[in-house]
């Protein structure tokens, strides 16, 4: 069960970071033209591959309670921060994140930009493509080898990397625009609540306690930081609840 | 490299870096109580992490 929980968050994570890189090579490859951009993702694919290659050995280099409680530290903050912009999002105080309005905002960047060549290529193509699969991409590496990791299951969360990669590519190749149907703020709210569970689970644990019932206290604390998730979007909605001073 | 730190410092961290502090102080005095006779301290980390979600979820609300 535990499996399922990791690749499941695995999955719905990348996914989400997959939908944003696919909008920026999109509107970038429409406007201007796919060989440089194309060129751009290689590149960076090849940049991310050389920096797992090298991240992922190193973590599994440090002790298991130690890289319990560092990793477990580490989702726990990034799993809390993704949670509270979901909960901002959900309850309305944030603005939602909106696919089609991005790839807008994308294809006007890219139909203004000037024609500067360099290298045989389309100079802006080639760098939007690169920055934008790179930083996308390091955020899906940073998942896979932290969930990972920490499980000693690297190979199942990058499984469900590339399962989320083909999907989201089949997809996109399919609708040739935007995945704007993709319910990505639901998304970012469901793997909120897991990694901050699995963060609070694995970070106790490697800093030394032993959680009453063991792997069980997973689904108790996945019910918790639901419910808490859910009654502080609750509270936001409220007209008027916590606005005032 | 200025700019890769503050790529990884957004994506981490983000917004309110008053929640990493609340969860490596949590961290860390639960790994005091549970070497130090106390490997049921489980309870300290949801405590922690709920008031800082709360307080940090009603402070950006404020704010807006």
């Amino acid at each position: 069960m535990r499996d399922l929980f990791l690749f499941l968050a695995g999955f719905l994570a990348c996914t989400v970071e997959m939908v944003e890189a696919l909008t920026i090579v999109l509107a970038v490859g429409v406007t201007r033209g796919w060989r440089s951009t194309l060129i751009g993702v290689g590149a960076a694919t090849l940049t991310l591959a050389v920096i797992v290659g090298g991240l992922g050995p190193a973590l599994t280099a440090i002790p298991i309670s130690a890289l319990r409680v560092f990793v477990g530290g580490l989702l726990l903050i990034f799993g809390l921060q993704w949670l509270r912009k979901a909960i901002l999002r959900a309850g309305g105080v944030k603005a939602r994140h909106d696919e089609d309005l991005i790839y807008q905002r994308q294809l006007a960047a890219a139909q203004a930009a000037g024609d500067q060549q360099r290298a045989g290529l389309d100079w802006y193509s080639f760098t939007v493509a690169f920055k934008g699969v790179v930083l996308e991409g390091l955020e899906v590496a940073f998942i896979v080898v932290t969930l990972g990791s920490n499980q000693h299951n690297v190979g199942l969360v990058a499984l469900s990397a590339a399962v989320a990669l083909v999907a989201v590519l089949a997809v996109g190749v399919a609708v040739h625009a935007p995945l704007s149907r993709v319910p990505e703020n639901t998304m970012k709210f469901v793997v909120g609540v897991m990694l901050t569970t699995f963060g609070m689970f694995w970070g106790a644990e490697g800093a030394g306690v032993a959680w009453p019932g063991n792997d069980a206290a997973i689904f108790a604390l996945l019910a918790f930081v639901l419910a808490v998730s859910l009654a502080l979007v609750g509270i936001l909605r409220r007209p008027a609840s916590v606005v005032a001073p | 490299m200025k700019a890769f730190g503050r790529f990884w410092y957004d994506f981490i961290v983000g917004d309110d870096w008053t929640i990493a502090v609340g969860v490596v102080v949590a961290l860390a005095v639960t790994a005091v109580l549970a070497h130090n006779g106390m490997p049921s301290a489980w309870w300290l980390l949801p405590v922690v992490v709920t008031i800082g979600l709360v307080w940090s979820v009603l402070r950006a609300a404020k704010r807006t």
